[in-house]
């Protein structure tokens, strides 16, 4: 079979759930354990794949976590556009993700800290004061319905289907 | 007291898989390999649609054949999948499901003694509703060792000058066989030699895999003499909302469309503007959802032939349908001695037919890790029977 099949096959999975072996993605996709970990380890190598945590709801849990959208603008600098400004911000381990935009401003930061407390502090003096930043605007998560395509809450599921049917 | 019912109504025998049902939903925490629907829900776009209908107050009677911009969402799909060109102007009409459609079909072409052949195993519902118009059904039996394709031969071998009706039952319910091409260019000069009438039930013909479905009614000559059936249930899994249609001749149509005119009135509108998006803006998810299929189809196969059942491959709709002579029970017993000792509901091959026999309809309309969990109690099952 071809490879980009396979590949298609393997991310459409995975991309889903990254716990299926790799003999059940061989069965899957009808080919061999072999071909599977060689492709998964190229899409690896190539940063298709990128990482394979779980999706955690930590509202669910005792522990305290907050999660903040921070809009930033920044001055692009010669030669390195927004990159280097970029990498100054996602190098710090708080930071979950960073996204480049079209629009009013530029950077879109997600962070996620263990108190509003330590997410405004790093606002104010980590962000902020980094060169470059001209400004910031910190929106505080209430909840999350949805996240990776995911629903992150228990839905009321009484539907049913009939165990037999024609 | 007069005796209140129709001997005909009494003769047909209630659907083997209803007998099943019955057993199995007695059955606290059984988990089932059983069902003949899809397990995604339908798309939330379409859903939206149907919400958006209900909010918009569209709550009305459509007329007799259905909503207008439906059938020529209908025509479309019709051209661009199967290259066949119907007039949305009295050569569709939409239905109560598909299986509205064949009740219909029977209905307007039959004449009481005229002989209809069904190919088995099949779907439920084509033998009595051949009874109920009055028609003769007259067997076929598909064999395992031609992957249970039908083959001229054995049309041959039972066609009169009575028979009127070849039904078409491709991709198939309960064995997922196709029919390709080439399987079918022989048929359709059979059915055009003996001047009959197909009935094509393609229910299941987005659900092919590896090849793209071949509807018979694309031969030449055979548009004229063919309905065609098809629906929502299936490719959309849109089961509940009920929505099916049929396309043919005019001369035909006409007179199921009467039928549907006094029986039904018309199909659910609600479910009528959802299908119309369904058609729009659905190519993505039913490619996505065979996608899906194609994989539970290849991993249940490889598991199955793995714990050392033999079991054709098959390239069409959600079903493999394994034998299980080796085990010297009957389907009927297998089934229910699975139930009873592993908690697992499959469907006895034998509720499709008596040649159904010796084989067993397994779904594969569940998640992969679904699957698992039933192959496991499969396995257990089979290492204590096995002799
Ligand atoms: C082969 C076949 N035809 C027709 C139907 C009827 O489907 P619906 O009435 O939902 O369109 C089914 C349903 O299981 C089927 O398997």
């Amino acid at each position: 079979m071809n490879k980009e099949v396979i590949d298609k096959g393997i991310l459409d999975v995975i991309g889903k759930n990254s716990r299926f072996s790799s003999e059940d993605l061989a069965a899957m996709l009808g080919t061999d354990e072999k071909t599977i970990e060689n492709e998964i380890k190229s899409m690896e190598d190539n940063k298709i794949i990128c990482g394979y945590p779980a999706l955690i709801n930590w509202d669910n849990t005792d522990n305290e976590m907050v999660t903040a959208l921070i809009e930033v603008n920044v001055t692009p600098q010669r030669d390195m556009g927004f990159n280097k400004v970029a990498e100054r911000i996602y190098k710090f381990e708080e930071v979950e993700s960073v996204y480049l935009m079209s629009g009013d401003f530029d950077l879109t930061v997600i962070i996620q800290g263990r108190s509003m407390k330590e997410v405004a502090m790093f606002v104010s003096e980590k962000l902020s004061t980094l060169e470059y930043v001209n400004s910031t605007a910190t929106y505080f998560v209430m909840k999350k319905y949805k996240e990776h395509g995911i629903i992150m809450e228990k839905e009321h599921d009484d539907k049913e289907r009939m165990l037999v049917t024609p | 007291m007069r005796n209140p019912l129709s001997e005909k109504i009494v003769q047909i025998q209630p659907s083997g898989i209803r007998k099943f049902f019955d057993i199995v939903s007695e059955m606290k925490d059984a988990i089932s390999l059983g069902v003949g629907e899809p397990d995604f829900d339908t798309p939330w776009h379409i859903r939206e649609e149907g919400i958006y209908s209900l909010e918009k107050g569209r709550t009305f009677y459509t007329s007799n054949a259905g909503l207008k911009e439906l059938k020529e969402e209908i025509a479309r799909y019709m051209k661009r999948r199967f290259e066949l060109l119907y007039n949305p102007n009295g050569e569709i009409y939409v239905t109560v499901g598909g299986s509205e459609a064949i009740d219909g079909a029977l209905r307007a072409m039959l004449d009481s003694g005229d002989e209809v052949i069904i190919p088995q195993p099949c779907y439920v519902s084509y033998e009595p509703c051949v009874i109920l118009a009055d028609g003769v059904p007259v067997i076929v039996e598909l064999k395992e060792e031609n992957e249970f394709k039908l083959k001229r031969e054995q049309l041959e071998s039972v066609v009169t000058d009575k028979t009127k009706i070849l039904v078409m039952p491709f991709p198939n319910n309960p064995t997922g066989a196709i029919m390709t091409k080439e399987d079918l260019t022989e048929i359709a000069e059979f059915v055009l030699e003996h001047d009959l009438f197909v009935i094509s039930d393609e229910i299941y013909s987005e659900l092919t895999y590896g090849t793209n479905h071949v509807s018979i009614a694309s031969f030449p000559n055979m548009r004229e003499r063919t309905i065609v059936i098809n629906g929502f249930s299936k490719s959309y899994a849109m089961t509940g909302w009920r929505l099916g249609y049929a396309c043919g001749p005019k001369l035909i149509i006409d007179q199921m469309l009467k039928i549907h005119q006094f029986a039904i009135m018309c199909a659910p509108t609600t479910s009528q503007y959802a299908a119309v998006d369904a058609l729009r803006n659905g190519d993505e998810d039913v490619k996505n959802m065979r996608n899906a299929y194609d994989r539970r189809r290849k991993f249940l196969i490889k598991a199955l032939r793995d714990m050392g059942f033999k079991c054709f491959e098959p390239f069409g709709a959600f079903y493999v349908f394994p034998s299980i002579k080796e085990f010297g029970m009957s389907s009927e017993d297998f089934a229910q001695t699975l139930l009873n000792e592993e908690k697992l509901a499959v469907v006895p091959g034998t509720a499709f037919g008596n040649c159904g026999e010796g084989f067993l309809r397994i779904s594969y309309a569940y998640s992969i890790e679904d699957l698992k969990n039933a192959l496991e109690r499969m396995k257990h099952f089979i290492e204590r029977h096995r002799k």
